[in-house]
């Protein structure tokens, strides 16, 4: 199976302070991974890097064999990779509607066209009708992304990084702050949109992580100390004591 | 499958009436154009439409940058300064040459002017966004206007550059001499560039231009490059901008340095503000509402630009969203047929805002008599109503009316205030409703 | 030769420090609360003028005393009753506010004080040369000035490491966003924190105004070049600000002693361009241009290094 990301010997500083300690990761194509640790374990940083919303300090990042490392976020972005944020992160003056096809018009190859009326592009329509569908945000369609429940925008943020059809997308705690049942609704609608695509996710709530991931890694302190399937980890002593101890206790 | 899911998901597309009323509203726009010399026919107030035209284009131009794009810029006065200058020196040179182009084409050089100093400096502005590049646009428009005090050939020094509009070949016999064809000339560009701009707002690049303006760090993650977006838009804006200050140039008939300097670039901001920025029709409402104040103030007090400032400053405390949004604000109680609500409310509260603003004009115009023209008459004249700054009682009156005015203001406002969430609330619940 | 750049360095050091006295506190005000107060020259201005009235009923030594507090006063009445207002509304909305305040502020002191420059004069007591090199005597009013400037700088950076206050502004400056963390006195350190910025700013107008023209418009002729201090330097640096506000002092002062042109310099080599729009180009000499300099920079700081010379921050 081809790799979709690769990291190698990737580190981060700020000033002095290594945020991110010579992290090696690869994740399979198509393959769902999740991202756990500690508050404060870099794991959003990981993700800035990885979406070139920040510069590693050293390292290579590879998606799909290209190294990105460097590389501008909307140049990432074209290659296929899109991200969700931790705190949502929509176009708030704007409706649903309106934030879906913004993030569909790149990828239907509208571009910064000034020429076309945006109402008359049936491509975009209907694939912006399709993820409107998909996040189950039909009723609230003419609604201002900042007038929505938290919820509700966090399902838009979803959305908005599906939207470009992208086939590796990285969630950032896509249920935080949910409900118990907004959280189940919420997992399976990840497991239904990035069918066949790869996935990174980072998250907090073990049964969504054990639920959904093919394989999880764990940072600590800006160094993975394990990596596997979810049984493996379920049974890794280091991670027992540096994590899920910590977390039971 | 696909498709009847999206023609049910999807907004529905404007039926016939609706189309019909969109281009109902172009239409008549045009008509009303067509036959506002018939109904008003002094020349004044055909200059004062020609200026009113170009104030239009010239704010909206203004309102890709700050209302759609989120960009404040204090310096647009630099491409509609260009803009003009080039028209006079292409009307200049065509006419020397007596090159077959006629006036009416005019606008388009002053807009492509536009478009390419915007092109020009824009890159580097556009890296930007926010207050560094409010200060920067401030910046580089000081810089354009101080060369061209400094080159004197091209832009003619403090007397400027002037041009004879009527020796340009004609078309269909006009010589655009009289003013009454300038106004049509103006009337027609102004239609044209209004429908364009309306038409960019509905463009891929247009809904960009927003998302940009709401959350540029988000545009980067659905595979846009802010700078980009801000880049091509500040060109647009350059470039109508740049129509806009031809117009004016054929106007007048001159292009000077006042045409790119902070004056300029302030006027427009207040206009585009005052109106509106966050509607289309916003800075369309400001520019009519501010040259039409403009060329009033000034025939009923010496002051006028100070009650403008003033003006502005309450616009941007009290009512941010301008003319335009405080009208649209009101839509869901139209909606609901609750509007009349509002009303008694509305009087109780303009009464004592009214003697407060009376009152503030008297202690103004009081302060102006004795500080700028204190050897003169006393008896004097503001806003048409005469009054005598050396009496005490009209010191007394100006003090009770600020002061109750104000004190009996603030209480009304906040009752207005209460009154509008009860209403509101109410309008929606019942809008629900149905 | 060597006279003319001991003077211009002296000046331009002046200018500078004269710079920085705004830019000082145009940047802290930024830091702190976010916004640019666009009508910062104006309150040098208002300094100006308040010292220019109440030297004339009191002499110049209380006015330095009196007009900057009384400034200041205005500068925290309209953080308190204006900026604080307005500031739910965003931070175009408070760039705008004091927009249109430095407009208001430039038609009221024109309205009170007339349009034409008024006769403010420096107090006798420094009327005298302090020093005579090279036959040109240097005025002491200027050293004066840049003695005030100079105390008040240190006194500045004293307040800056020794006081609670300070303290807190020096974190604001790293760390904008945990502004909004300091607790319940917030409010009250943003209204000193804006008092004591336009006190600052005035300060220097009342110092700088028998030296240079107090007119109605010198707001709007210094606003653009402070901006350009700020932005060179680097949004909420200030140390930037520091070496941006010299920088453009001392470029502006040489600029103007400097006769040159590029027609003197090529002299008859240059090409024949009487005719044409770029004989101006080709004959302006290089103190004409001494206005246009800081834009220049501007220009091309912002083409090399768009954060300025010491920002790190993109907004």
């Amino acid at each position: 199976m081809s790799t979709a990301i690769e990291l190698r010997g990737v580190e981060k500083s700020f000033g002095v302070t290594k945020v991110i300690q010579n992290i090696n990761l690869t994740i399979a194509q198509g393959e769902r991974h999740a991202l756990i640790g500690p508050n404060g374990a870099g794991k959003s940083t990981t993700f800035n890097l990885i979406s070139g919303y920040m510069r590693p300090t050293t390292g290579s990042i590879l998606l799909r064999g290209e190294e990105i490392a460097g590389m501008k976020p909307f140049q990432i972005n074209r290659r296929r990779l899109s991200r969700s944020f931790q705190v949502t992160n929509v176009f708030a003056n704007m409706t649903v509607w309106e934030n879906l096809r913004c993030a569909v018009l790149w990828a239907t190859g509208h571009r910064y066209a000034f020429w076309k009326n945006i109402d008359n592009l049936p491509v975009v329509r209907e694939r912006t009708a399709q993820i409107l569908e998909d996040i189950h945000l039909t009723s609230r369609r003419d609604v201002p992304a900042g007038l929505l429940t938290y919820a509700e925008q966090r399902a838009l943020e979803i959305g908005i990084t599906i939207a470009g059809g992208a086939d590796v997308i990285l969630l950032d705690e896509p249920t935080a702050g949910m409900s118990n049942a907004e959280t189940e609704r919420a997992v399976t609608l990840i497991r239904r949109l990035t069918e066949g695509r790869t996935l990174l996710i980072v998250e907090h709530d073990m049964s969504v992580v054990f639920g959904l991931a093919d394989r999880i890694s764990v940072l600590v302190y800006g160094q993975i100390i394990a990596s596997g399937t979810p049984d493996e980890i379920r049974g890794n002593l280091k991670v027992k004591e540096a994590y899920l101890g910590e977390e039971a206790a | 499958m696909t498709d009847l899911a999206s023609s049910s998901v999807a907004p529905p597309r404007p039926t016939l009436s609706d189309r019909m009323k969109f281009y109902g509203i172009w239409i008549l726009t045009g008509l009303v154009l067509l036959v506002l010399p018939k109904v008003f026919s002094s020349g004044g107030s055909m200059t004062t439409f020609s200026l009113v035209g170009i104030s239009i284009i010239f704010a909206l131009s203004y309102n890709i940058l700050l209302g759609q794009t989120g960009m404040l810029s204090f310096g647009h006065a630099v491409y509609y300064g260009l803009g003009g200058f080039l028209a006079i020196h292409a009307i200049n040179i065509v006419g020397f040459h007596k090159w077959p182009i006629p006036l009416p084409l005019m606008p388009l050089i002053g807009g492509v002017a536009g478009l390419f100093f915007a092109a020009l400096i824009g890159w580097v502005m556009t890296q930007r966004s926010g207050t560094a590049f409010a200060m920067i646009s401030l910046g580089l428009a000081e810089l354009v206007a101080s060369s061209a005090l400094i080159l004197r050939s091209f832009f003619g020094g403090e007397a400027g550059i002037s041009a004879n509009r009527t020796k340009l070949f004609k078309v269909f016999g006009l010589s655009f001499g009289p003013q009454i064809q300038i106004y049509y000339l103006i009337a027609a560009w102004t239609l044209i560039a209004i429908i364009a701009m309306y038409a960019l707002t509905r463009t891929p690049l247009g809904r960009m231009c927003n998302a940009v303006r709401d959350n540029p760090e988000r545009v980067q993650f659905v595979g846009y490059d802010p700078h980009v977006v801000r880049y091509i838009a500040f060109c647009f804006s350059g470039f109508f901008a740049g129509i806009a200050g031809a117009l004016a140039a054929i106007n007048f008939e001159i292009a000077n340095s006042a045409y790119l300097g902070a004056v300029q670039s302030g006027t427009v901001l207040f206009a585009a503000y005052i109106g509106g920025i966050g509607f289309f029709i916003g800075p369309i409402v400001g520019a009519i509402f501010v040259t039409v104040l403009s060329l009033g103030l000034s025939d009923l007090t010496q002051v006028w630009q100070l009650y403008f400032g003033l003006f502005f400053i309450a616009v941007v405390l009290f009512a941010p969203g301008g003319i335009t949004g405080l009208l649209m604000m009101h839509r869901p109680l139209v909606r609901a047929g609750m509007l009349s609500r509002m009303l008694p409310s509305y009087a109780m509260a303009a009464l004592p805002t009214l003697a407060l603003c009376v009152g503030l004009m008297l202690m103004i115009e009081t302060i102006v008599h004795y500080t700028v023209n204190p050897n003169e008459d006393p008896h004097i004249q503001a806003f048409g109503i005469p009054f005598d700054a050396a009496s005490p009682i009209t010191w007394v009156t100006a003090a009770v009316l600020i002061v109750g005015g104000f004190l009996l203001a603030r209480r009304a406002w906040s009752r207005v205030g209460e009154t509008w969430d009860t209403t509101l609330t109410a309008a929606r619940a019942k809008v629900h409703a149905l | 030769m060597l006279e003319l750049i001991v003077i211009s360095t002296l000046n331009g050091v002046l200018y500078g420090m004269l710079l920085f006295l705004m830019a000082s506190g145009l940047t802290v005000i930024f830091s702190m609360l976010g916004v640019l107060n666009f009508a910062h020259a104006s309150f040098y201005m208002l300094g100006a003028f308040f010292g220019f009235q109440i030297s004339r009923w009191f002499g110049f030594w209380p006015a330095l005393l009196i007009a900057p507090l009384l400034a200041g006063a205005i500068g925290a009445a309209v953080e308190r009753f204006g900026l604080r207002r307005v500031h739910k509304n965003g931070h175009v909305a408070e760039l705008l506010f004091t927009f249109g305040l430095a407009f208001a502020i430039e038609e009221i002191v024109g309205i009170i004080w007339g349009k034409v420059p008024v006769d403010y004069r420096q107090p006798d007591i420094l009327d005298f040369p302090a020093f005579t090199i090279f036959s040109t005597n240097y005025p002491a009013y200027k050293m004066f000035m840049l003695a005030v400037s100079v105390v008040i700088f240190i006194a500045l950076l004293l307040a800056l490491k020794r006081t609670r206050i300070g303290l807190i502004v020096q974190a604001a400056l790293t760390h904008p966003h945990m502004v909004g963390h300091l607790g319940h006195n917030v409010e009250r350190i943003f209204m000193l924190v804006f008092g004591v910025g336009t006190a600052l700013a005035a300060v220097a107008g009342v110092i700088a105004g028998p030296s240079l023209v107090t007119q109605s418009n010198m707001a709007a002729l210094l606003g653009p070049i402070l901006f350009v201090v700020v932005v060179v330097g680097g949004l909420g640096s200030l140390p930037g600000a520091f070496i941006a506000s010299l920088l453009i002092g001392l470029l502006q002062t040489f600029a103007v002693s400097i006769n040159g042109s590029l027609a003197s310099l090529f002299g008859p080599l240059g090409p024949d361009l009487a005719a044409t729009w770029l004989n101006d180009i080709w004959n302006v000499t290089i103190a004409q241009i001494a206005p246009i300099m800081p834009y220049l920079l501007l220009v091309l700081i912002l083409i090399f290094r768009p954060m300025g010379l010491l920002g790190t921050r993109e907004t």
